[in-house]
């Protein structure tokens, strides 16, 4: 079965109760064709396991990544994904939209 | 995001009850405000469109950046009777996201291989619906046409807060069943709730019509309505 936001929520906590360092990734704000929703989230431990998405896969790579650096440096960050982005070939949205996503540590 | 407020969003969820966590995107201060206190909020008419809305996002409130994360109960389908037109709705239902149950004390109907996969439950009304729970993100939907097991169900619901309330039925049948709830001491205001004749007016014929039919009425109270 597929995790909802619901399920994705409570591993987070239930991660964090486990004494697993945890970040949370929010999508706020989308543009054009985007995959997932605004609300969407995307949860990942100190180890890189992650569950949720905040885009059809095309991006996840990037957060967990930068996931990690957040949870080191406990404080919350902004990223941004798109085809405009410098970065379009290595890391963006095929499908031509752009996402906004905010990454923030669970402590 | 601190851990309790994370905890709390949990549990307001697994008790069926609306949040909106408050995110301040410049300075990463967070508050969770709980459905009870939503009213009183200083941000409370921007918290509660964005509840209404169903959906979470960015609002702009004294020059701050706020996300707004919006916890709404899963809407909820209760439908008294596992009949023809019951069967055609649980796949539709699920679709939509809705969470259906089904309560029918004849165990003839209410049977496993004619509603696999769905929440069925084969007692009276009475019995069932104290456990199951009416709150404001439930539609009920009376389908059996039989008064011993919708009447009970329909008097439970129209007690409670649900967005929508529906019975199957013509409209004789619907005026003997108003006389019958007017009887047991329910206002026209109270009656007045129910939809009858249930669903949208688009002609349906054939069982998986009238639950399209019916579930679009759902969504229309449910988007459009005074509701949940």
């Amino acid at each position: 079965m597929f995790a909802n936001e619901e399920d994705i929520l409570k591993q987070a906590e239930k991660w964090k109760h486990e004494g697993r360092e945890v970040a949370i990734a929010t999508v706020v704000e989308t543009w054009g064709s985007a995959p997932r929703p605004v609300g969407s989230h995307l949860v990942i431990d100190g180890e890189g396991n992650f569950l949720g998405s905040v885009s059809g896969g095309c991006v996840e790579g990037a957060v967990v990544t930068e996931a990690l650096e957040v949870i080191d440096e406990g404080s919350p960050r902004m990223l941004e994904f798109g085809v405009a982005d410098e970065t379009a070939w290595k890391v963006g949205l095929s499908c031509g939209g752009r996402i906004r996503v905010y990454l923030e540590p669970l402590d | 995001m601190k851990l309790d407020i994370l905890a709390a969003m949990n549990a307001e969820r697994a008790a069926r009850r609306a949040c909106v966590l408050v995110s301040d995107l410049d300075s990463g201060e967070q508050r969770l405000v709980v459905e009870a206190a939503l009213g009183e909020d200083p941000l409370a008419p921007l918290l509660l469109a964005q509840l209404r809305s169903g959906k979470s996002g960015m609002v702009e409130s004294g020059g701050r950046r706020l996300f707004l994360t919006v916890q709404a109960p899963p809407i909820r389908l209760v439908i008294t009777g596992a009949v023809h037109i019951s069967q055609a709705m649980v796949p539709m239902a699920r679709q939509l996201g809705l969470d259906a149950v089904i309560i029918d004390p004849r165990t003839a109907f209410a049977t496993p291989e004619r509603f696999p996969n769905v929440r069925l439950v084969p007692e009276w009304p009475d019995e069932a619906l104290p456990r199951i729970g009416l709150d404001r993100y439930t539609a009920f939907v009376a389908l059996t046409h039989d008064p011993k097991i919708d009447d009970p169900a329909l008097s439970a619901a129209l007690r409670s807060d649900c967005f929508y309330i529906g019975a199957l039925g013509s409209r004789k049948t619907h005026a003997r069943r108003v006389e019958r709830l007017t009887e047991a001491g329910f206002t026209p205001a109270d009656i007045g709730r129910i939809h009858a004749p249930i669903g949208l007016s688009i002609g349906a014929v054939s069982p998986a019509e009238i639950a399209l039919a019916i579930l679009a009425e759902v969504v229309a109270s449910l988007r459009q309505g005074d509701g949940a």
